[in-house]
């Protein structure tokens, strides 16, 4: 534990370091990636101290705050969610410490590295905490840390934008988290987690439930609650959203996993419930992402159709825990968690990728890029790994995880078992497949438009490999999703304890539930190994059959066209046209067509625009209807100044008679006795 | 792994270029030609994998994997298929995922050496490919699950083992329309009439042949016997499930399938004679018909509880 406490100090010491050198962009970059990568690299070194034993797993120290505690604790849930924060945040930080040079002159960086610093401490402590007060604390800092890295490139219009949707849409999600952990200690006398477990259960099971759906959901980016993320994801630096998307985005999962560890009386439909918000960000999700001509856009919605594959995973092992399905459960949490692991390594690499492509290019627009594979070949070459991964295709490790879900899906407790579970299932098997295919196609197109082929622009010509300090992270995660393909068994294993947590039972039962799902998955691994001989024979077989013959190179065939230029090209646009003709009601594309016209025409044009569904159909609407509803009240904002005074005078005179009210009532006058025995500085 | 496993997979390799041949061959009797030998798919094989090769200057190494990833997708898809009395090369649980999704391995690194040619046409045919594979991939998942529900078992060598007459009898309505839904996957997935015409001469209206205008040589052979492979092995799927294996005698079961094999290929023929491709913008429409008819076989199976 002192590993991991030295761990967040280093963090929050390095970004300190950072922002007082803030002038110096060499010095604060220094001080900024060196304490995130050591800072990260004591992290692990701590959580394998608590794995081997050789470490006490549980920190407590009082807390002058009421109902607060500095409480930390390392069990394998809270282990396994901060590995993707002490991975990404320290890669990330190298590839930054070359993403940054451009803004050296422009920018001070200082903040940008405490910033950063502060929301790894801030994910870190989040996985920790063993507190209501010290989580919501912790998760504000992330959140308002987040908040700043956003919008450090702030002289653009749309950056400001999304910043301000991130922060108004984060504050939702934790008003609702509030509330949450106000019931949760309702009747017990602190907020430490160990008491809710242990208190009588007096909160509504499931309106806690509802409220971490609210609160999570909306970090986590599940539709329709995540309408912030498109925004936010492409206004943050490339190093940001790549932690945002494979880190920060997981620790809304976390949160429902922790709260459905916490309350007993766990209902079947908490799972349907999850399962069907997953279904719809699944499909909605990546329908949006195929749309998209923005790379990082469509990054984004991929971000959004990958936490619903994880949400249908919770919700199918949910469904199996409350039905006593225990096969189920343990499948249905063991997929989602290694999707997770598999999600935070594809995306981190993919939002590094698309980072380094646009700063080489100059934009993120598809339709301006072009083989950047030629220009960029270690870049290109991890993005294309990436992109196959993402799109859930073997010998690749996101395949892996989605096998584990179809499994559960399939088994004997899911499709093959009795309704309505097997219902729940089949929607679990249908949206997989559906959204298997369609992201398919968006990662085609992601590879297709920007990498391959000629380029469409002279800045996507001019474009080259960046500093090796970028690529290397790209490489590491990259092999990472091979070798996490080729050895998923092994990783599997190594999940169990998290499982075995999450269901209750035992390391042996867990082990024998998961067993024949295993099985496969080893077969899986080794078709997928397989796969990789079977290409090098083919490989060397063409070889052999070319050598001492003619090989030349020539242009594309043209069908008969002599004169090709880059423009005649397939366009992003173009390419997912079918599919947004076909799905038109559900991605929402605008297009507007001025068609050439006349005898001799000599202008036309054509332009789509796409918007977000939830944003067109539940929150603009919503907030229209809030700010016509609130305007009633204005007649309060007259600019008065001394009615401004009486207004403060009558609120602290309720407040008063509010409090004196408590004091006196019989029945309170116990409980606050309790508090402030517990929190004597009260 | 299984011994008798490896007679599927030698049946495969051997027998699927003469599969592509009985459709040509009827397709030329049915125009009152005289066609094409039966073997000419191995007499063309056997000249591309001789010849030397013109690569765009354009590509890149992903146009030259493009060839190598599909046919050993392919490849790996045809161990898990069974045949006749014989049982997959591999099975366990669940691999009917795999052999989705190996389908698709396959169909990406096509689109993908497409996409690398920078040609206007092979972007053309790749967007419609992943279209439509997009909604066939729904389809045929749902199909098996549909077939898994009834058969109670999850692996593709089980399911063709237990869908015997008396499957039929118990389960038919189901299982016919899984079979329904199941052909009009075999001919999207392999790009035959009525979703595409591998005879067409105008790129413009070209799926699968588009894409792979710029290979040539040993490229195009693994292309070509790797389309030649998928044909042969969707087959199987779809006779394996339309035929029951009623008997115990391995051999008369054995002749069965191979003769249900050239069946499907005649049929394959005959329909590609007799009707014309469908429009771009209804193809989408048949597949979603596809998927509707796998979901009708699995309320039917919900509904048998």
């Amino acid at each position: 534990m002192h590993w991991l406490l030295a761990a967040l100090g280093i963090q929050i010491a390095g970004g300190l370091v950072a922002l007082v050198a803030g002038r110096s962009a060499r010095l604060a970059t220094l001080a900024g990636a060196v304490s995130s990568v050591v800072g990260c690299g004591m992290g692990l070194a701590g959580l394998a101290a608590i794995y081997w034993g050789d470490s006490a797993s549980t920190f407590h120290v009082a807390w002058n705050v009421p109902f607060g505690s500095l409480s930390l604790d390392v069990d394998p849930l809270s282990a396994f969610f901060s590995l993707p924060v002490l991975v990404l945040s320290p890669l990330a930080a190298i590839y930054a410490s070359g993403y940054l040079v451009p803004f050296r002159d422009r920018k001070s960086l200082g903040g940008l590295w405490f910033s950063y610093n502060l929301l790894t401490a801030g994910m870190l402590t989040v996985t920790l905490a063993r507190n209501g007060v010290l989580f919501l604390v912790a998760w504000e800092v992330m959140s308002l840390a987040a908040f700043f890295l956003i919008t450090f490139d702030d002289e653009r219009q749309e950056v400001r934008d999304a910043g301000r949707t991130f922060l108004i849409a984060t504050h939702l999600s934790t008003a609702a988290l509030l509330v949450m952990f106000v019931l949760l200690g309702n009747n017990s006398a602190s907020l430490d987690f160990v008491d809710f477990a242990a208190g009588p259960g007096a909160a509504p099971a499931s309106l806690v439930f509802l409220l971490a759906v609210l609160g999570f959901g909306t970090k986590a980016g599940l539709m329709p609650l995540g309408a912030w993320l498109p925004e936010a994801y492409p206004a943050a630096p490339s190093f940001v959203s790549a932690v945002m998307s494979g880190a920060m985005s997981k620790l809304g999962i976390y949160g429902l996993l922790r709260i459905v560890l916490v309350v007993s009386d766990i209902q079947p439909w908490w799972g349907w419930l999850l399962v069907a918000l997953g279904a719809i960000s699944a499909v909605l999700g990546i329908l949006a992402a195929l749309a998209q001509n923005d790379l990082k856009r469509l990054l984004a919605y991929s971000s959004i159709e990958n936490l619903g594959i994880i949400t249908m995973g919770v919700g199918l092992a949910v469904v199996g825990f409350a039905t006593d399905s225990f096969t189920l459960a343990t499948l249905g949490f063991a997929g989602a968690l290694f999707h997770i692991l598999n999600h935070a390594m594809i995306k981190g690499l993919l939002f590094l990728g698309a980072g380094a492509i646009a700063q080489s290019a100059g934009t993120r627009q598809l339709d301006l890029l072009g083989g950047l594979l030629k220009r960029m070949p270690w870049t290109g070459a991890a993005f294309v790994i990436g992109a196959v991964a993402i799109a859930g295709l073997p010998p690749l490790n996101a395949f892996a995880s989605e096998f584990l879900m179809y499994s559960a899906s399939l088994g004997s407790e899911g499709l093959l078992g009795p309704s309505p579970t097997s219902i729940v299932a089949l929607a679990v098997i249908g949206s997989l497949a559906l959204a298997g295919g369609l992201a398919a196609f968006c990662f085609a197109k992601a590879i297709g438009i920007a990498l391959l082929g000629e380029p469409r622009t002279p800045q996507a010509s001019d474009a080259r490999e960046p500093a090796g300090l970028m690529i290397l992270p790209l490489i590491l995660l990259a092999a990472g999703c091979a070798a996490f393909a080729l050895f998923s068994p092994l990783v599997v294993n190594k999940l169990m304890p998290v499982v075995a947590q999450l269901t209750h039972q035992s390391a042996e039962a867990t082990a024998i539930l998961a067993a024949g799902a295993l099985g496969s998955l080893a077969w899986v691994a080794q078709m997928s190994c397989g796969l990789v001989v079977i290409i090098g024979g083919l490989a060397v077989a063409r070889k052999l059959l070319l050598a001492g013959r003619e090989v030349t190179t020539s242009g594309t065939w043209g069908c008969g066209y002599a004169r090709p230029t880059p423009r005649i090209q397939y366009t992003a646009s173009s390419f997912t046209q079918p599919a947004v003709e076909f799905f038109g009601v559900l991605v929402r594309s605008r297009r507007q067509l001025k068609a050439p016209t006349g005898l001799f025409p000599r202008w036309g044009s054509l332009s789509t625009a796409n918007t977000d569904m939830s944003k067109d159909l539940i929150y603009r609407p919503m907030f229209d209807s809030i700010g016509l509803a609130l305007s009633k009240l204005r007649w309060l904002q007259h600019g008065r100044i001394h009615l401004y005074i009486l207004y403060v005078g009558c609120t602290i005179l309720a407040l008063v008679i509010w409090y004196a009210s408590v004091e006196l009532a019989p029945d309170n006058a116990r409980r606050v006795e309790a508090i402030s025995q517990t929190t004597p500085d009260l | 792994m299984h011994g008798e496993g490896s007679i599927p997979l030698v049946l495969t390799l051997v027998l699927a270029p003469f599969f592509l041949g009985v459709i040509n061959r009827t397709k030329a009797i049915v125009g009152g030609r005289t066609g094409q030998p039966l073997l000419q798919v191995y007499f063309d094989l056997f000249k591309l994998l001789g010849k030397g090769a013109v690569y765009s200057r354009t590509t890149t190494w992903v146009f030259r994997a493009g060839p190598i990833v599909g046919l050993a997708a392919v490849l790996l898809v045809a161990t898990l298929v069974p045949f006749g009395p014989f049982r997959a090369l591999v099975s366990f649980d669940g691999d009917l995922i795999l052999l989705a999704y190996l389908l698709g391995l396959g169909r990406m690194s096509t689109v993908l050496a497409a996409l690398d040619t920078g040609s206007p046409f092979e972007g053309m045919g790749a967007s419609r490919e992943v279209m439509f594979s997009a909604l066939a991939e729904p389809a045929l998942l749902l199909g098996l699950a549909a077939l898994a529900r009834a058969t109670h078992v999850l692996s593709l060598t089980e399911m063709h083992r237990l869908l015997d007459a008396s499957g039929w009898a118990n389960e038919g309505l189901a299982i016919s329309l899984v079979a329904v839904a199941l052909v009009v996957v075999f001919l999207a997935e392999n790009s035959r009439i009525p979703v595409d015409d591998p005879n067409t001469h105008l790129e413009l209206t070209m799926v699968h042949e588009v894409m792979v205008l710029d290979h040539g040589g040993p490229d195009f052979a693994y292309i070509l016997y790797g389309a030649a492979l998928k044909l042969w092995i969707l087959g199987s799927l779809v006779t394996g499930l339309v035929v029951p294996a009623g008997t115990t005698v391995a051999v008369v079961e054995l002749g069965v399938a191979l003769a249900s094999m050239l069946g499907l290929a005649i049929l394959v023929g005959l329909i590609e004679s007799s009707m014309a491709r469908l429009r771009m913008i209804r193809v989408p429409q048949l597949l979603v018909g596809a998927v509707a008819l796998s979901s009708l076989a699995l309320v039917l199976e919900f509904g048998g509880l």
